[in-house]
């Protein structure tokens, strides 16, 4: 597209009455655009101004200096092929600016912000590009779902019910999974009070009959390679070893020891990690759904699991409910701590609760005359409508519940004891009881096994999993189904313990995850957060030295690396982060619209005074996704902030490339500062590690700048939250004047 | 997109978190939705609570990122102010009748806020549930998307009004403004009405309306937030004093024969919470937690662990019986501790009822023809082309509410194919 440009003043909301018109407009058509001005550039007149030119002049790349690009989104639209920058002197500027002054005149310093935020704006026009997306050349449509019991029945259903083929594959000779096993369902329909017969097998029949699913039992897979759109997925007999199978992870220093024959290659007689099998199936999305295991209850002494005969777990009972009668007296062990605390067995969630319910309810349906079913608890945990179910179950003659601290299970006769404290009966008692259930948690197959199996060069499993207690998630809360595997979605009993209710929603969404991802890899966008859009990273491959910073920090093992370690991108795994961008030393990645060059020259577009010390200038790179909006809510309250600042918004702050700190310290520029998310263990990052990273390269900028003699104090990082917003100013003051104490940046004027 | 875009079209009514992530889902894959919201805000409750837990983080945070999805989202339109006034049809082609109601200001708005310097009246700040004042023409909060006035026009005298249409330079103030009827013609719907907070002055024992010392959780939240009537600061209403001890009455209104017969699912985790605003405030204030169980089920158990070892909070087994207001300014909580068996009186300076979620549709639902249970949540129904999506469903967490409105998306779009 050949550009030409158009640029334009709003003067209304207050932006005209605070700052010199004209002295923008000569700084916008000094640095190559020429400006015009409007009152009310949003409005329908302000738009036909705009589409006058378009119209007329055939301009199709505008330059709108007016309030902030987060509103009136849709007034500064001009299609597709017209690129609009938008300038923000409104919410930064005339909204900060406080009391205009009694005379009228123009604040020197707000003008000069002004000027610099218009120089900018005009210089990521003159750098920016329309994007072109990145489409596969070929791309299947086509769904693996891993795992075929509830979750991964559902979720190949509901896809291959919007039209969408489908392959389960299944560890077992058999569909079906858990509830195969089971005797009776929780209640799913109002009023919640009844026990239900399994569906399984309906489930499984209605699988089998959809002429779109391909079941492969006593199967799993090997490896996946490739990318969302065109994953090679290589199957193998369950249990089996192949030269397909997925390789372990090698880092770049374990590579060196291994061919250098110091240390054993971990993936001997495997196909290297970016081969791509040719007898592989080809899928567009994954649906993990490959569920959990009864937890060990071996290690809690007092209970006697393991020890005495008679103690089981609720996975066992239900076994030997399914298989015939149960004893007459049966105690559920809810909380295996005793006095010490009142915490559920681990990976519980609320479901073993119900489950002890569903089983005390066996005892009594098994021994109608003398069955005695005693639920131990700290707290019955049946939220939401389960809470029916429970209230059922206390009315039930022969079921009895109490909180109460199980201290000790022994043997007695041919039977057991178990030690009651602390309950509700006003003293101790000990229960004669026939068996006794532990309510064992559900631990997710991807705490102990890598379960995904990639062929990725950061390894074949998820990412710090051990931050969501190995459940598979990224992003909990807001965002449930986010991994860190772009095209992969987790549901199920992977995500966390729970009901069949729970997990039907939870698969069905996994499915349309998997259709999005495959749509969209179809229309060559991105997925979530920054859903549709068209960029992505180029590499300018002959200046790339093999550093491999952006093979190891993308935190969606979006890049794989040849031989040498130059990087082998795969868009559609990407999310346009830009933390690759960040990472790399030559500066050879890039995108259409964001660039290392664009954002440097936006940095050299501040107009730097040399000699005055009034006037010293700070950078502040600001996160576009948190910081940036709460900088916007600041000037909506109307909150000065400091007049040598000039903000510049980021992707994230992953994408920070510290070239342009080197760019602003030789532009003069005294300071530069990063605001951006919180980090650790509940990080706030969109990216999950964009803040962190820049944080990791800051502190290493520190030392560089230390070695040019400037002050490693003169770059900063800052976390602060979508919220903090009348904080801004006092955090961006603080900085500033440290920066102050510091004196001018000695390369000033050079 | 057309108004009338029918096939494969989808319906959301509410737009809160659920509503957001169902619409966002259904377009992102491809189809045309229309999502229709009764405040004159998106965001539904979540833009109310101060932080999420367990992570006490902001919802504005995700509410921004979902907000960005709709601005670049042509698939999506958005109507405040619109509820549902009458369905016809069936699955594949509804004819749905909606009602825009009045905002009095148009689409020219640019937020510049001269309208509410203009105008002279004050009114209750819904979004604070009454707990300040705010100028009756405003902007609901902050983060408010559509970021546009609002005009309470009745609550406004002539001359008011007159002053606010000649502040406004942009020509956005209507005061003609009629309440305006549209039909869409879509594929299915997805009810994500979300839920309100349970009356407090229904639970008549408690005697919510006896004492500025009893509030509700929801409350808590406003007062907790920086954008909130105290700028964050957790004082008791009414006279501001910083308390000294705290109570907080599980289950008001939930587990309840009563009043609502189900979990809220959230209160236990929205105390703990609370208690964590409090300890940023006050490290050393008393606090009583009266409760039947502590439902913090799964992730959130390690939420709970950091505060049960706290030897300022005393955790009560016991259903709180009674709350009397005491002269100056405190309450006194009457409860049985069902461990020890012995009656409990506590005094604290402010107490927090844990009022549990209502299904916010209520009887409009039945007159439209929803199928709902008998407590008013409203049943998934695909073959009749409608389903639902978080707390309109059951009540539920975030999270969870993210997974069943992400799984209502695919059955609408199924619906449409």
């Amino acid at each position: 597209m050949k550009k030409v440009y158009g640029a334009y003043l709003c003067t209304g909301c207050g932006i005209g009455n605070v700052l010199d018109v004209d002295g923008l407009k000569d700084a916008a058509s000094d640095a190559g655009i020429a400006m015009s001005e409007h009152a009310c550039l949003c409005g329908a007149d302000g738009r036909a101004f705009i589409e006058k030119d378009i119209a007329e002049k055939g301009v199709n790349t505008i330059v709108a200096c007016a309030c902030s690009p987060r509103v009136m989104q849709n007034e500064f639209n001009f299609g597709e092929q017209t690129i609009t920058i938008r300038g923000n002197l409104r919410e930064h500027v005339a909204w900060t600016a406080g009391e205009q002054k009694e005379d009228g005149s123009v604040d020197e310093f707000l003008q000069e912000m002004a000027t610099d935020y218009v120089r900018m704006a005009v210089t990521r026009a003159q750098k920016t590009e329309l994007p072109e997306p990145y489409k596969l050349e070929t791309i299947s449509k086509k769904i693996l779902v891993m795992g075929g019991g509830i979750a991964g029945l559902t979720a190949a259903n509901e896809a291959a019910k919007a039209g969408y083929e489908v392959t389960i594959v299944e560890k077992d000779g058999q569909l079906g999974g858990k509830a195969l096993g089971w005797r009776k369902m929780f209640p799913t329909a109002y009023p919640y009070t009844d026990l239900e017969n399994p569906t399984i097998q309906d489930m499984i029949a209605e699988v089998q009959a959809n002429s779109r699913i391909t079941v492969k039992t006593s199967c799993e897979v090997a490896r996946i390679g490739g990318s969302p759109g065109q994953f090679n997925v290589t199957l193998k007999a369950a249990g089996a070893s192949t030269e397909w199978d997925a390789p372990a992870k090698v880092t770049a220093d374990q590579q060196d020891l291994i061919n250098k024959g110091e240390l054993e290659d971990p993936n001997k007689g495997l196909q290297k990690y970016t081969n791509l099998n040719p007898e592989g199936e080809i899928f567009g999305a994954v649906v993990l759904a490959t569920g959990w295991k009864p937890a060990d209850v071996s290690q809690y002494d007092h209970l006697g699991y393991g020890k005495l005969t008679n103690v089981v777990t609720n996975a066992e009972f239900e076994k030997l409910a399914k298989n015939g009668k149960v004893p007459a007296r049966v105690a559920f062990v809810q909380s295996p701590g005793g006095k010490d605390n009142d915490k559920d067995f681990p990976y519980c969630n609320s479901v073993t609760s119900m489950v002890a319910l569903k089983q005390a309810n066996y005892v009594v349906e098994d021994n109608p005359v003398d069955g005695q079913a005693y639920i131990l608890y700290q707290h019955m945990r049946t939220p939401g409508n389960a809470e029916f179910f429970y209230k059922g179950m206390q009315a039930k003659d022969g079921v009895f519940m109490t909180k109460a601290a199980v201290t000790k299970v022994a043997a007695s006769g041919s039977g057991l004891v178990v030690d009651v404290e602390d309950n509700l009966l006003g003293e101790d008692i000990q229960l004669e009881v026939d068996m006794v259930v532990l309510a064992a948690g559900m631990v997710p197959t991807t705490a102990t096994d890598n379960v995904i199996n990639l062929a990725y060069r950061q390894g074949p499993a998820f990412l710090d999993l051990d931050l969501f207690d190995g459940y598979a998630d990224s992003h909990f809360i807001c965002f449930p189904y986010e991994t860190r595997r772009t095209g992969i979605y987790n549901c199920g009993g992977v995500r966390k313990a729970e009901t069949m209710e729970e997990t039907i929603d939870d698969a069905t969404g996994a499915a349309l995850k998997a259709i999005q991802c495959i749509e969209s890899a179809n229309r060559g966008v991105a997925v979530h957060p920054r859903s549709g859009d068209q960029t992505y990273p180029d590499f300018f491959f002959s200046r790339c030295t093999q550093c491999k910073r952006c093979t190891e920090e993308c935190p969606f093992g979006a890049l794989d690396d040849d031989e040498k370690g130059t990087p082998l991108p795969n868009p559609t795994r990407c999310r346009r982060c830009g933390t690759c961008m960040g990472a790399c030393p030559e500066r050879i990645i890039n995108f259409a619209d964001y660039s290392i060059d664009m954002i440097g020259s936006m940095v050299k577009a501040i107009e730097v005074p040399d000699d005055d010390e009034e006037k010293l200038r700070v950078i502040v790179f600001v996160c576009e996704n948190d910081a940036y909006p709460a900088i916007d809510m600041s000037g909506m309250h109307r909150n000065k902030i400091n007049r040598l600042v000039r903000f510049l918004p980021v992707r994230c702050l992953g994408s920070m490339n510290m070239v342009w700190i080197k760019d602003a310290m030789s532009a003069g520029i005294d300071g530069a500062l990063l605001l951006g998310c919180k980090y650790g263990d509940d990080y706030q990052c969109h990216f999950v590690k964009g803040s962190e990273i820049a944080s990791r390269r800051m502190e290493n900028i520190g030392e560089t700048l230390g070695s040019l003699g400037l002050e490693p104090e003169r770059c900063g990082v800052r976390e602060i939250a979508i919220s903090d917003y009348d904080k801004i100013p006092a955090i961006i003051d603080e900085f500033v004047e440290e920066i102050v104490a510091m004196g001018p940046n000695p390369f000033k004027g050079f | 997109m057309s108004d009338t875009a029918g096939n494969g079209a989808v319906l959301v009514v509410g737009g809160g978190i659920s509503g957001l992530t169902a619409a966002l889902e259904a377009a992102e894959v491809g189809n045309d939705v229309f999502l229709v919201e009764k405040n004159a805000y998106f965001g539904g409750r979540v833009a109310q609570l101060n932080q999420y837990f367990p992570k006490l983080c902001p919802p504005t945070c995700g509410l921004e990122i979902n907000f960005k999805r709709i601005k670049d989202n042509r698939k999506i339109r958005t109507y405040s102010l619109t509820t549902v006034k009458s369905i016809s049809g069936g699955p594949g082609n509804f004819e749905v009748q909606l009602e825009t109601a009045p905002r009095y200001i148009n689409s020219n708005c640019t937020a510049c806020g001269d309208c509410a310097q203009a105008c002279s009246e004050e009114i209750d700040n819904a979004f604070n549930f009454g707990m300040n004042k705010i100028k009756a023409a405003y902007l609901p909060h902050e983060m408010a998307f559509p970021r546009r006035y609002v005009l309470a026009k009745d609550a406004c005298s002539a001359a008011s009004l007159a002053a606010i249409k000649s502040a406004c330079k942009y020509n956005a103030v209507d005061l003609d403004m009629q309440p305006q009827t549209f039909t869409l013609k879509v594929s299915s719907i997805i009810w994500s009405t979300g839920w309100d907070p349970y009356d407090a002055n229904k639970i008549t024992n408690l005697n919510y309306n006896s004492s500025n010392a009893i509030i509700t959780n929801m409350m808590m939240e406003r007062l907790a937030a920086d954008n909130g009537p105290t700028k964050g600061k957790i004082v008791r209403p009414g006279d501001n004093k910083e308390p000294a001890s705290f109570a907080f009455v599980q289950c008001a209104g939930s587990r309840d024969e009563n009043h609502l017969q189900h979990c809220s699912y959230i209160c236990c985790m929205a105390t703990f919470k609370h208690i964590s605003y409090i300890r940023a405030q006050y490290p050393e204030a008393k606090i009583y937690v009266f409760y039947i169980d502590l439902r913090t089920p799964g992730k959130y158990e390690h939420f709970r662990e950091k505060f049960m070892a706290d030897p300022n909070i005393t955790f009560i087994k016991g259903k709180v019986a009674d709350i009397v207001a005491e002269r100056d300014g405190g309450v006194t909580l009457t409860a049985e501790n069902a461990v020890s068996g012995t009656k409990v009186h506590q005094k604290v300076d402010l107490c927090v009822l844990a009022t549990g979620m209502e299904p916010a549709l209520g009887d409009q639902g039945k007159a439209l023809g929803v199928n709902m249970d008998g407590n008013g949540f409203v049943v998934s129904d695909a073959a009749k082309g409608m389903v639902s999506a978080g707390c309109a469903k059951a009540a539920v967490d975030v999270y969870t509410s993210g997974q069943s409105s992400t799984a209502a998306a695919l059955k609408a779009i199924q619906i449409g194919r």
